[in-house]
């Protein structure tokens, strides 16, 4: 499966979770907040969601800021 | 007024002890720091710690996926320690604003969202149209807001009417340090406004930030006047000073200024 995540197209297979998908890019899920096709995926809500063909993720954290 | 009441009459009696409310939150300073530009992260909370800051702001952005070291704030500001406050800097529509506020509170700090609409990407100068806008539809959703705004009575007591929890002016454009550029519209806000005026933006040196809070508002947003001074974490310790040096200057009462000297010492009892 293709999806986008932040801007960059990347492979992930079938049937994983969003939250297999912040695994494998190495994030915390306590630390970031997730967009999936312009929607937020709330923490709770990781496991259920999967991923499908075509995703676009926006994957957010907090960085310094005025 | 007797001599105990005299003795009570200090800075450290009246303004350690004066928090700055906002909504229903209680903050034990009335400077707010951002966290912005510093060399590192370790700079960033040595600085903000010195500021005495409880409110700080942050930023809402993309994970580098390719960089080893994207570090998100929250590994170096503890949210028990500190009110982690995002903001929406960057966005020029209603709609991203929007957009960033819903992802601010979604990392589950808080509901509360210090809200920039910018009109010009030279100035940085807020779209206080969309401004607006992004303040109803969020304020309808549950969030509390602060507005970033220009000095402009209409728009502040319409962001006040619209539900903003507090209403941020800029005492000169974002990160351009020329201080308070004017503190009579400053005073006009603060006079009429029911909510508190927090003047966010422009400040420079120490002496602005005196200078704004003796206008009498409520708190004061600062973070390149930090972040680019040659010592950010000394800087952040002369603001923290300056803050409440200009609450108790505030909150004494200066005195009348007058356009000819008046003399200090008794004009009677002089020799022959």
């Amino acid at each position: 499966m293709r999806i986008e995540v932040n801007g960059s197209g990347r492979e992930f297979p079938a049937g994983g979770s969003v939250r297999r998908l912040l695994t494998e890019l190495g994030l915390d899920p306590r630390m970031v907040v997730v967009e999936r096709n312009r929607e937020i995926i709330r923490r709770e809500e990781l496991d259920d969601v999967l991923v499908a063909d075509g995703d676009r993720y926006e994957i957010v954290q907090f960085v310094g800021g005025g | 007024m007797t001599v105990d009441s005299m003795e009570s009459e200090t800075i450290e009696n009246l303004v350690s002890h004066d928090p700055l409310m906002v909504a229903d939150r209680e903050f034990s300073s009335r400077l707010i720091v951002g966290t912005g530009k510093y060399a590192s992260h370790e700079q960033t909370v040595a600085a903000v710690r010195a500021s005495g800051a409880e409110m700080v702001t942050v930023a809402v952005r993309r994970v580098d996926l390719d960089a080893t070291k994207s570090e998100s704030l929250l590994h170096h500001l503890d949210p028990s320690e500190f009110f982690l406050l995002p903001n929406t800097a960057g966005c020029f529509t209603a709609d991203e604003a929007i957009r960033y506020a819903r992802l601010g509170r979604e990392a589950g700090l808080s509901s509360w969202v210090k809200l920039e609409v910018i009109g010009d990407q030279e100035t940085l100068l807020p779209d206080t149209e969309a401004l607006l806008e992004a303040t109803r539809i969020l304020v309808g959703e549950g969030f509390t807001v602060l507005p970033y705004t220009n000095d402009d009575l209409i728009t502040a007591l319409r962001l006040e009417q619209a539900g903003a929890a507090a209403v941020m002016p800029l005492a000169s454009p974002i990160g351009s340090g020329l201080g308070l550029l004017n503190p009579v519209n400053i005073r006009i806000l603060k006079a009429r406004l029911s909510v508190p005026v927090i003047v966010d933006a422009g400040v420079g040196t120490a002496s602005d930030a005196c200078l704004t809070m003796e206008q009498g508002v409520d708190g004061i947003l600062m973070n390149t006047a930090l972040a680019a001074a040659e010592r950010p974490v000394l800087m952040a310790g002369a603001m923290r000073e300056a803050v409440r040096a200009g609450r108790a200057a505030w909150l004494a009462g200066r005195m009348p200024v007058r356009e000819w000297a008046v003399p200090s010492s008794p004009s009677t009892g002089m020799l022959d």
